[in-house]
């Protein structure tokens, strides 16, 4: 019996999210604010050569105006290239040149209209081939964070693994495949929106639609030239995140830098054009990918050549491109890998963070090029899978620690529920099934030297308990996931926890939801607070019972005996004899975890970055009409290795949201462009799938047990939304036998294929 | 121009001064506080800011509050039957976990009581067409649509009770869920 965990438990912010009751950035109004708004460049590439703000200045109204060069210009981001507002350049349509606060949102608009900017417009480049050419268009200047300047490579990841050459020369065959895939956008529901309030002490509140408030805490502190103390970042509840708000935004930095220049709230919310067209994207990528396999179907050896188009800024570009060979050592045994990587600037918006990482990109064609090479060897996809599957205990050629993995019974199990191996090739014209896998981190070193979080658990006289952790719930029920932890550890229901989160003054650090790191890194740490807790609770129900404190358990808020359970105490009976007869503190409990992993070495591209690592197959099924090129994903079938599932209902939920974005990305998600300039910013033209588009989804989870993970759970939130794409083209190419190689999966690339390949019209 | 209009908002009335370009989302937003409805895109795509207006789902972001001069307005704010009896759509909403983020909910939940109002035991089909306009990024929907299918189970449930729901766990849950299927 458990007392929380693996049960079905409502969400604890469910009942404020149905009432309308839960506070989003943009739902926060404080007297005398002030509404602000962004000047951006409509030019993909050109010099700032002056900007007039006096006639917007005159405007009725208008309480500020700030251009770049009335901030400090100090540059930030992984690898800083970035400024709040730009000074000398802008590098792509959007760019953020000048801010405008206002008493409402019209006289603030009117007021950008004022602003004259006179620009010396530069020739841009919009594709990254192009762009690295010698003559090309130079975005950023040299410097020592970027690779080649002069051919707009801010980074090459370039690594060997192994003996490519003699793994090579082991291959019976060699396949060799391009594939590319294409941007597209988190298009969270909530556009990024941060308030911004400033005391005359000197101190910064913003409230931001983020997720990692200790990250933006930094680089606002950075580029304000304050100290943390004075920047408080706090986050409300957050309407969707995936990446997307991972880094602090333009929106972010001029509601602070507008608030310290007016004295009033200001408030900065994106429209839903600016969210879709100027924040952050998935990077664009062409993927070249040579593969040796020995006649028995083993994978020796790997070649991927990578471009990834970093767009006008780094945003995470750098740790995405250094994360990628991981992607290729982790998933398949694989001995020998080269692996040789660009990350391209051009005038397009800038690529960053997004659900997985690079690892869809990698993921799509990696797990294509399986199922060609299933079908030219003859072997079924599922016996491939089998011949090359990661196993606990293995350690990949770039030392990354597979301690749990449960990736041969997920494929079993997507086989065994679909009937995968008698259906596959054998389906009528027309209807197909696709296998692929995927895995992710839980956690990641690499921009800081640690992967760290800290947890504050406080019992209360009355047998509740508050959790102050610094994660940030953007959606995906971490607030939940992390209070069924302090529940389990600490004996009592969950509905007596209380969470506390993501406040940069209020609660210990934790460096924000990205990796799929939450559950496992502060789950950690709470689960090591609640334990602090727990062993001062069971002091104080020794004293009280008169028997040794490693006699008593806790669960469901009763402590007994386990030599004589006669003797027993409500948790509450406890903490009051604790008050009454302890050193006179309340119960506090503290606890910190930082991932006993490595710091990811730019160099070699070794260490074990992260503590464990989530698996998963998936099978989709897809019925492809020929006479339209239409593909429809009937089913889609998961089943998932995240260790010991806390709450079912919650993993389902990330599961069926993963198969979403996958299908958008595989089938619907893309931008048109012309010259950088995006063409359908809106969410009527960047389609994202509806409810009547959804395929029926299965969630089959395969529990293994981590060791390292908080009762012996691993992350959820990545992994599963990796292979979908892949899954889905191979099911097209099942049911009508042809291979799309580049995403998304279009009805005109459907029809032109097949033909080329003379079937239909 | 400023103009003065009377409505009714999860039945309170209120006479408001409002400029003629002014959405009723903006006023309900900005001026009521009734942060509820969200604004997903401004532009009639999302679904974020469905409301029901005269009992008809309707967009806030498209509407003027010019429009709503005599209406009767009910936003997610107004969905509850009491503060201590949830709409079994709030209720089924929770217990299947149909919300992550949460952004798309009060849209979502609008939009499904316009068809619970008509259809407490919909089809799948009918559910996607009534949530056709509605856009969530996290939850792929199939918890959504299995919340509105099942939402009738709540009717007369103790479950409506938000603090009882809160703490279902166990067989009373375990039974309800069974029943539901």
């Amino acid at each position: 019996m458990t007392t929380a965990i693996r049960k079905r438990l409502p969400r604890n912010d469910a009942l404020q999210k149905v009432t309308g009751d839960a506070q989003y950035a943009d739902d926060i109004y404080l007297p005398g604010m002030l509404y602000g708004k962004l000047l951006r460049s409509p030019h993909a590439h050109a010099r700032i050569l002056d900007i007039d703000t006096e006639r917007a200045l005159a405007l009725p109204g208008v309480r500020a105006v700030v251009c770049g060069i009335d901030t400090s210009g100090i540059k930030y981001g992984t690898v800083p290239d970035e400024q709040g507002l730009a000074i000398d350049k802008v590098r792509f349509i959007g760019d953020e040149v000048a801010a405008v606060a206002a008493v409402d949102e019209e006289t603030a608009e009117e007021a950008l209209a004022l602003i004259d900017v006179a620009y010396e417009i530069l020739p841009s480049v919009h594709d990254p081939l192009l762009a690295m050419q010698e003559g090309a268009p130079v975005i950023h200047e040299a410097s020592a964070h970027i690779y080649d300047a002069a051919r707009n490579i801010s980074r090459r990841t370039h690594l060997a693994y192994g003996n490519v050459e003699a793994g090579f020369a082991q291959a019976d065959y060699v396949f060799e495949h391009t594939f590319e895939t294409q941007m597209v956008n988190h298009a969270t529901i909530e556009p990024h929106s941060a308030v911004a309030q400033y005391d005359p002490g000197g101190k910064i509140t913003l409230y931001s639609s983020c997720q990692t408030p200790f990250l933006i805490r930094s680089d606002l502190a950075a580029t304000l030239q304050m100290p943390l103390t004075r920047v408080r970042v706090v986050k409300p509840r957050v309407g969707g995140g995936f990446g997307g708000k991972r880094e602090m935004m333009a929106s972010d930095f001029s509601a602070a830098v507008l608030a310290m220049k007016t004295g009033r709230p200001v408030k900065v919310t994106y429209t839903r054009e600016e969210a879709l067209a100027t924040t952050r994207q998935r990077h664009p990528t062409r993927i070249s990918l040579r593969t040796g396999v020995t006649r028995g179907g083993r994978v020796v050896a790997k070649e991927c050549h990578m471009i990834m188009e970093n767009g006008a800024y780094n945003g995470r570009g750098p740790d995405i491109l250094g994360s990628c060979p991981n992607y290729l050592t982790v998933l398949y045994r694989t001995p020998n890998i080269h692996f040789d990587g660009y990350l391209v600037y051009t005038n397009n918006p800038p690529g960053s963070a997004f659900r997985g990482f690079g690892n869809p990109q990698i993921r799509f064609a990696d797990d294509s090029q399986m199922d060609i090479i299933a079908a030219e060897l003859g072997i079924d996809p599922v016996e491939l899978r089998h011949l090359n599957v990661r196993e606990a205990g293995d350690v990949t050629p770039n030392k990354a620690i597979i301690t749990s993995c449960g990736l041969r019974e997920c494929v079993e199990e997507v086989d065994r529920a679909t009937d995968f191996r008698n259906r596959w090739g054998k389906l009528p014209f027309g209807q197909g099934v696709g296998l692929a896998c995927g895995h992710h981190t839980c956690g990641f070193k690499s921009l800081l030297p640690h992967d760290s979080s800290a947890a504050v658990v406080k019992l209360n006289d009355d047998g509740t308990a508050n959790v102050l952790t610094g994660a940030s719930d953007v959606g995906q029920g971490s607030d939940t996931a992390l209070g069924m932890i302090a529940a389990e550890e600490l004996g009592i229901p969950f509905h007596r926890i209380e969470m506390t989160t993501a406040d940069t003054e209020v609660t210990p650090m934790d460096l924000g939801s990205y990796a799929s790191r939450v559950t496992f890194i502060a789950g950690h740490a709470v689960r090591l607070a609640a334990a602090d807790a727990k062993s001062q609770l069971l002091e104080a129900a020794a004293d009280l019972l008169r028997t040794p404190p490693q006699d008593l358990v806790s669960e469901n808020g009763v402590i007994c005996s386990l030599e004589h359970p006669e003797r027993s105490a409500l948790v509450e009976e406890a903490i009051q004899h604790h008050l009454a007869h302890g050193p006179g503190s309340p119960i506090l409990g503290r606890g910190a975890y930082n991932a006993p992993t490595d710091r990811l070495n730019r160099e070699t591209g070794e260490g074990n970055t992260s503590p464990a690592y989530s698996f998963g197959a998936q099978v989709a099924e897809v019925k492809v009409d020929p006479e339209t090129g239409r593909v429809r994903v009937i089913r889609m079938t998961s089943a998932i290795d995240c260790g010991v599932p806390l709450n079912p209902t919650a993993i389902e939920g990330q599961v069926e949201g993963s198969v979403a974005g996958g299908m958008g990305q595989a089938l619907l998600e893309s931008f048109s462009q012309h010259e950088g300039l995006i063409l359908n910013p809106s969410l009527l033209e960047y389609r994202v799938p509806l409810a009547g588009e959804m395929p029926d989804m299965d969630t089959i989870i395969v529990e293994t047990e981590e060791k390292e993970g908080p009762f012996g759970a691993k992350g959820v939130g990545e992994f599963v939304q990796i292979p979908t794409a892949a899954a889905i083209a191979n099911a097209v190419y099942d049911a009508i036998g042809v291979r799309i190689h580049d995403l998304p999966i279009t009805p005109d690339k459907i029809l032109a294929a097949l033909s080329k390949k003379g079937v239909g019209t | 121009m400023i103009r003065g209009i009377s409505l009714r908002v999860n039945g309170v009335a209120y006479n408001l001064h409002i400029q003629d370009h002014w959405t009723l989302l903006d006023v309900l937003r900005a001026h009521l506080g009734l942060t509820g409805a969200k604004k997903g895109c401004d532009s009639g795509v999302c679904g974020a800011c469905s409301v029901h207006i005269d009992g008809g789902l309707a967009l806030a972001c498209l509407t003027l509050a010019a429009e709503c001069e005599g209406c009767e307005v009910t936003t997610v704010e107004g969905l509850a039957r009491s503060p201590h009896e949830l709409h079994p759509l709030q209720a089924s909403f929770v217990f299947y976990g149909a919300t992550q983020c949460g952004i798309c909910t009060p849209g979502m939940l609008m939009a499904a009581k316009a068809l619970y109002d008509r259809d407490p035991r919909p089809t799948r089909e009918a559910i996607h067409d009534a949530v056709g306009g509605n856009i969530c990024r996290c939850t792929g929907y199939a918890k959504i649509v299995r919340a509105i299918e099942h939402a009738h189970v709540f009717e007369a449930s103790r479950l409506l009770d938000p603090k009882a729901l809160m703490q279902a766990q166990g067989e009373e849950a375990e039974l309800l869920a069974e029943e539901s299927r």
